[in-house]
């Protein structure tokens, strides 16, 4: 580890490197006040004079690719998410390099998942040097451990979008797995056995990459519609027998949670945005996937079809529940970024008003505007809150890295952010005096419902004006603290922290919010 | 340290732990005779709560009497109330701390209960599970039960009894009826012993046959409130499971001052008929109006028994629906999301609630011109129908569905 890198106190107090992995930093200014300078990068200009006449790009194996791409000591590859826990291909891909005696690659995947731990074996071995993307489970441990070489760095789906845009990351050679392709590139993820639905999160890649490898086991004869990924930004296609594991890259069904404290916190949330009028006609939501989030889509779903109100969008991470929306007309689009399951995937390929977006449209700050401003209100989860709504999604309260930002970040900027959050897990408060890690700052988040009352930023005294006389718990969120601070037997300890950043976090200008600090477990 | 003797138990354990467990924590206990208290702890949240946890160890061994001890502690995020009771019930085990109690800080405790009081729902939390304590009042049942006997394995009851009776002292359940189901006698006398000093609003007698068992509890709950100056209503309620006990029924409705309402366990039930349990409960017919009849007439609330299938709500709703039209003002509940439903059937429609509201005002018309006869329009309305109007605008009334429709009639402001 580093431990001579210089730190500096950004705007949200938080002390933060100025240097990471070799490449100098601006600290967090506040919110809208960092002015991004010069033009966006670009890839190489390249002409159909190299590339097969009759547009067959495919070579026998990823091997071949790998070196026909040049790769070499010290490149970046990046690979996407979309087959989250069943992916094969990421792991293909850095294995192959590493039989091919490749070192110090910096791994660049848009979320990282407990199926890829063997990168650990890799980093030991010195084949890949530090990953930038989200890590939990045993790669988050290795990295909280400090054991990595590099920093790692946690960033958004809107933030991995702006940081390749501007050239902050510039990756090398893209390995695209993608559930169907033709021989030319083009790529969808709609169909095919092992479908995913959207291929959104490589759109980047395929578009600023140096070199760009489709790996697929469906090929399709030219063309494959519709083509996600065009074939136009694509260097090599790969066939292979299978790119992953179908039943862990879609769940057969999403069930809603049994959990009645879970479910109090849905309703809670449903009824606050009923009672706001947030729910009227023409309005806009999003929620993941999440137990909590399935189930206040579903309460939601009820208050919608009791009141005669009408969605004109949704967002996903889709699941059956969305789609049940869009099919009994509660909805008139689901504005898609990614397919949890079945009945999505087919949603998807099917209707026409299921769209699938990328974090260039949904979530990138660094553009001309970005979908998630329109949204009326999101709904989303954290592992820790302090009394002034900063959150915390990416570690556990005694550093550990737990997930990655996703989309959180980004859909911040909604008209009204709600975390909906149990007030203690086991026996940990979640609402602390600080949060260990900042993913969110307090003033985007506006609300804070948990099983024992829902808190209202003080900053949004609009809200607390129309849930006037409501009979929901609408409690200050000191008293809840306090509360769940008497159940749980006083405050709890501070976890001890190491001294040396083990990574940091981006907000979605690409300016540092925060570090995360080695822990000590 | 004084090494083990071979033949001797010197190991005393209590509790659970585990990838599976939560909330609730194992405790393996060493008595020593000297070298102080030593402490093993492994905990998931010892990051935050270690040296609580350790500090609360000392304590209750200390107040336990036990100077000398290894004490192997794996914490699943138990709650304080739970890390001592699980102590104290292995010191007991160990045959030690007699007479002695660690007793957790308390909660303030609930305005005492009235014996008319809304049950529409009674949940059921199994005594030796404090995970399902913790939260069980934020879901508003009119009475959580926090059982000792069919729920709890014979081997833990020991164990039970003092979690509950922490948990009676400890645990916020909101504004619901605190009420514990002991074991038949002779053991529930041991359960009387630990529990009746926190203040039970209630205690719930299983498989009551005879009116005497329930004088025996009575008597047993008055002398344990006398000797703590405890100088608050403990209500009690039977549930009779068998053939002898529905034919007892009317003599264990009226067995005490203290009985304030009657339930039927139809598992039981049944089984001492020999005869399925059906979905519909035909089998249980007699037994069930036969108890809602002797309660009424001693004037207590009648409560059916639990609806077992928490998966089919809609099953529940309509039993609970039945259950209120034979004469039953409540019932039982193993899972929170069955309590709404429960609410709704028993609460009376507002069709029903302003019919009702009609003839109240037409009978107060009637009394402030006094008149003998009330008249709703050209139609004369019988006394009992008066009657049933006013309980049923009572009834509403504390379901909190009233203002709403007199509202809606114009005839209430306040």
């Amino acid at each position: 580890m580093n431990n001579t890198l210089e730190l500096v106190k950004n705007a949200a107090g938080r002390v933060v490197p100025a240097e990471v992995n070799g490449r100098k930093q601006v600290a967090f200014p506040g919110i809208g006040k960092h002015q991004p300078q010069g033009a966006k990068a670009a890839p190489p200009i390249r002409a159909a004079r190299d590339y097969p006449a009759a547009g067959d790009k495919r070579v026998p194996d990823l091997e071949t690719a790998l070196r026909q791409c040049g790769l070499r000591d010290g490149m970046t590859i990046s690979n996407h998410h979309h087959l989250r826990d069943g992916d094969a291909v990421a792991l293909m891909a850095l294995q192959t390099a590493a039989r091919m005696g490749v070192r110090d690659l910096m791994w660049f995947p848009s979320a990282s998942f407990p199926a890829q731990a063997a990168v650990i074996e890799l980093m030991e071995a010195g084949v890949v040097h530090h990953i930038e993307g989200s890590m939990n489970g045993p790669l988050g441990d290795y990295c909280s451990q400090g054991k990595m070489r590099g920093l790692g760095v946690l960033r958004s789906h809107g933030g991995r979008w702006q940081a390749i845009q501007d050239g902050e990351v510039h990756i090398d050679i893209a390995v695209i797995a993608a559930p169907t392709a033709d021989a030319f590139g083009n790529a969808t993820g709609s169909l095919g056995k092992s479908a995913c639905g959207s291929l959104g999160f490589a759109l980047a890649d395929s578009m600023y990459a140096d070199r760009v490898i489709v790996v697929t086991d469906n090929l399709v004869p030219f063309p494959c519609v519709p083509w996600q990924i065009q074939g136009n930004n694509v260097d090599y296609v790969v066939e292979v027998p299978s790119i992953g594991d179908p039943a862990k890259i879609v769940s057969g069904t999403t069930e809603i949670t049994r959990s009645p404290d879970r479910l109090k916190i849905a309703e809670y949330v449903a009824r606050f945005i009923r009672d706001t009028g947030i729910m009227r006609d023409g309005f806009s939501f999003q929620a993941g996937a999440g137990g909590i989030a399935l189930a206040f889509t579903d309460y939601l779903r009820r208050m919608m079809k009791d009141a005669g109100v009408k969605a004109r969008f949704v967002r996903g991470g889709s699941t059956r529940y969305l789609v049940e929306l869009l099919r009994e007309g509660l909805a008139d689009y689901i504005l898609d970024g990614q397919t949890f399951d079945l009945a999505g995937v087919e949603s998807m390929a099917r209707d026409p008003r299921h769209v699938a977006t990328s974090p260039f449209t949904s979530y990138n700050y660094n553009g001309k505007g970005f979908f998630n401003q329109l949204v009326d209100v999101v709904v989303l989860g954290a592992t820790e809150v302090d009394t002034h709504f900063n959150a915390n999604v990416v570690t556990h309260s005694d550093g550990r890295l737990l997930h990655g930002i996703g989309g959180w970040q980004n859909c911040l900027f909604a008209g009204c952010t709600i975390l909906a959050v149990p007030s203690f897990r086991d026996r940990i408060p979640v609402i602390v005096d600080e949060v260990t890690t900042l993913t969110g700052p307090g003033e985007m988040i506006d609300v804070v419902a948990t099983e024992r009352g829902i808190a209202i930023n003080p900053l949004r005294q609009d809200l607390l004006d129309r849930v006037k006389g409501s009979p929901l718990p609408i409690r200050r969120i000191e008293d809840i603290q306090r509360e769940v601070e008497r159940i749980c037997g006083g405050k709890p300890q501070r976890p001890r922290l190491g001294q040396n950043p083990v990574a940091v976090v981006k907000w979605v200008d690409g300016t540092v919010l925060d570090t995360v600090w080695q822990a000590v477990f | 340290m004084v090494a083990s003797t071979a033949n001797l138990r010197t190991r005393f354990e209590s509790g659970r732990a585990g990838p599976d467990v939560r909330s609730d924590l194992r405790v393996i206990l060493e008595p020593r005779h000297t070298g102080g208290v030593e402490i093993e702890l492994q905990s998931r949240v010892a990051p935050y709560y270690g040296d609580s946890i350790r500090a609360q160890a000392q304590e209750v061994l200390a107040e336990l009497g036990i100077d000398h001890a290894h004490i192997a502690i794996h914490d699943e995020g138990a709650l304080p109330f739970v890390i001592a009771a699980r102590i104290e019930a292995a010191v007991r085990r160990a045959g030690l701390g007699q007479g002695l109690r660690a007793l957790p800080q308390s909660v303030p405790l609930p305005p005492p209960s009235a014996r008319d009081r809304l049950r529409r729902s009674r949940l059921y939390l199994p005594g030796s599970e404090p995970k399902y304590f913790i939260n069980a009042g934020l879901h508003a049942p009119d009475t959580i039960i926090l059982d000792l006997e069919d729920a709890v394995h014979p081997a833990e009851k020991d164990a039970a009894r003092i979690l509950v009776r922490n948990a009676l002292r400890a645990v916020d359940f909101g504004a619901a009826e605190r009420m514990v189901r002991i074991n038949q006698l002779p053991l529930g006398y041991e359960d009387l012993e630990e529990v009746v000093p926190e203040a039970p609003d209630l205690v719930l007698i299983p498989k009551v046959e005879h009116a005497e068992q329930v004088l025996a509890v009575e008597e047993r709950v008055k002398e344990i409130a006398a000797r703590c100056k405890l100088d608050r209503a403990i209500w009690l309620m039977a549930i009779l499971e068998s053939a002898l006990g529905i034919e007892n029924a009317l003599a264990i409705a009226g067995a005490s001052e203290r009985m304030v309402a009657m339930s039927i366990g139809l598992e039981d039930y049944t089984a001492d008929l020999g005869v399925v349990k059906t979905a519909d409960g035909r089998e249980s017919i007699y037994a069930r109006t036969r108890l809602v009849n002797a309660a009424h007439a001693a004037h207590i609330q009648a409560s059916d028994s639990v609806y077992g299938d928490v998966g089919d709500l809609e099953g529940l709703g309509r039993w609970a629906e039945s259950a209120r039209a034979l004469g039953f003002e409540g019932m039982g509940c193993v899972h929170p999301l069955q309590i709404p439903v429960i609410h709704q059937a028993f609460a009376p429609s507002q069709a029903e609630i302003e019919k009702a509201l009609k003839i109240v005002v037409a009978f107060e018309e009637a009394q402030q011109r006094g008149l003998g006869v009330v008249s709703l329009g050209s139609k004369m309305i019988d006394p009992p129908v008066v009657q049933r109007a006013l309980k049923l605008v009572e009834r509403a009334r504390r379901m909190g569905l009233l203002r709403e429709a007199r509202t809606a009639q114009g005839l209430d402001t306040t």
